[in-house]
């Protein structure tokens, strides 16, 4: 810290840069403008850094190399227009991308407002989640196939045994009754996304008929 | 897209050509960015050739930096100054590719201390201002930047970046990453030193040719 009082040289030239900046307080200030009016050497000092800032200041000072300007609105100019074409190139994808997105969201979603209501439409349901080896029956006449068993088969005398995977071949559908809670378990776990998870004979029940016809 | 055209066609009233141009690049005109930063080319120049002492290394730099600063003109805000936005970028662009040049050199951990101890000024001769008609001339030019590239690297950095570049204390210190008491200090050395240094070019007759009266210095 200086001494105010007796300021001397040495303290001058340590705070000298701190007055230069106007970053000293005004009694300090004082001291030292006083000391600048009776001290020749810290005049000099004083006004020789005042040159040095004033000189190294001034614009003149900096010099660029030949061509500097050209050559740096060149590639400038090259930068804009990477920046243009990739961005024109990633919004050329995006565009795909997000109409992919968008139809893949709304078929999600269409999908997601049928599944709640199954039992609605329950006949229209294919056999899913049913396994394929489980022993049913169906009658002449009907359309459903059946736990043996079941209270609501029709024509009761004129049953035939086959398997799940047989009778959705055949054409026949899940009894929603008896089969009821396969179909539930079906619509439930799609919801949750199992769907694929889940034995599909409808599946093949396609491809046969598809032959048949 | 009419709404845009409308804005660039007709900028707010009050904005300046920086501020307006400003606002363009930012909507997307890239093309006038070179415009905007023309100005300031000369010392964002300086500013990588402080730091990296080299011409070729300086402009490429420069140039890096002004990419950068096109590729991030979005988030550059209107409370700061825009010439220093660009010499900040410049001088981390410039720090970082000495950074990898050390690295690479596997050259030894750089002496970021200051020196302890005052400096103590060599000269007193009779003060007497260079007029600035001194920088029309090449040789005088070229005395006072051998002077400032005979200083050591960290004195340079800050000189050039407060006393050339116009940046104050703070936004120095943060620049340059380091404190602002390092700055001070730093920066009171390369003035004196400058100062002793064209007081020696004065014997040598750098300012043989000014008018002078004879036996007198500049300070």
């Amino acid at each position: 810290m200086v001494n105010r009082e007796a300021v001397n040289c040495e303290q001058v030239w340590k705070e000298i840069a701190n007055y230069i900046e106007g970053d000293v307080d005004a009694g300090l200030r004082a001291v030292m403008d006083e000391h600048f009016g009776v001290c020749k050497r810290c005049k000099s000092v004083l006004q020789g850094t005042r040159n040095v800032i004033q000189l190294y200041g001034d614009e003149r000072m900096i010099e660029v190399p030949a061509g500097f300007g050209r050559r740096l609105e060149r590639r400038l100019a090259r930068g804009a227009r990477v920046r243009r074409s990739t961005w024109s190139t990633w919004s050329a994808w995006l565009v795909p991308v997000a109409a992919l997105a968008l139809i893949a969201g709304g078929l999600r979603w269409a999908n997601s407002l049928t599944v709640p209501h199954p039992l609605q439409s329950e006949h229209a349901q294919p056999g899913r989640n049913i396994p394929p080896d489980m022993v049913v029956v169906v009658s002449a006449g009907a359309k459903d196939f059946h736990v043996p068993g079941c209270d609501v088969i029709h024509n009761k005398e004129k049953v035939r045994t086959l398997t799940a995977k047989e009778a959705i071949r055949e054409g026949y559908v899940p009894c929603v009754r008896c089969m009821r809670k396969y179909l539930r378990a079906a619509s439930a776990a799609h919801i949750f996304g199992e769907a694929e998870a889940i034995v599909d004979v409808s599946i093949e029940e396609d491809h046969t008929n598809s032959r048949a016809r | 897209m009419a709404q845009l055209n409308v804005a660039v066609s007709n900028p707010e009233p009050g904005m300046t050509r920086e501020q307006e141009l400003i606002a363009q690049v930012q909507r997307g005109q890239t093309d006038l960015f070179y415009e905007l930063v023309r100005p300031y080319e000369r010392r964002v120049y300086a500013a990588a050739l402080a730091i990296l002492r080299n011409e070729t290394d300086a402009e490429d730099a420069a140039q890096e930096a002004m990419l950068k600063a096109l590729a991030n003109i979005r988030q550059f805000r209107a409370e700061a100054r825009f010439s220093t936005w660009l010499i900040q970028i410049t001088v981390n662009e410039a720090l970082m590719r000495r950074r990898r040049e050390r690295t690479r050199m596997t050259e030894g951990i750089e002496d970021h201390r200051d020196e302890v101890g005052e400096y103590t000024p060599r000269d007193f001769a009779d003060w007497r201002e260079i007029p600035s008609e001194a920088l029309e001339r090449k040789e005088v030019r070229q005395k006072l930047a051998e002077a400032l590239a005979s200083l050591d690297r960290k004195y340079r950095e800050v000189f050039v970046l407060r006393d050339m570049e116009q940046l104050n204390i703070q936004e120095t210190a943060e620049a340059l990453d380091i404190s602002v008491a390092s700055v001070k200090t730093r920066l009171l050395r390369a003035r004196l030193m400058l100062r002793d240094l064209l007081a020696g070019g004065w014997e040598q007759g750098w300012f043989s040719r000014l008018p002078f009266e004879k036996g007198t210095k500049p300070w």
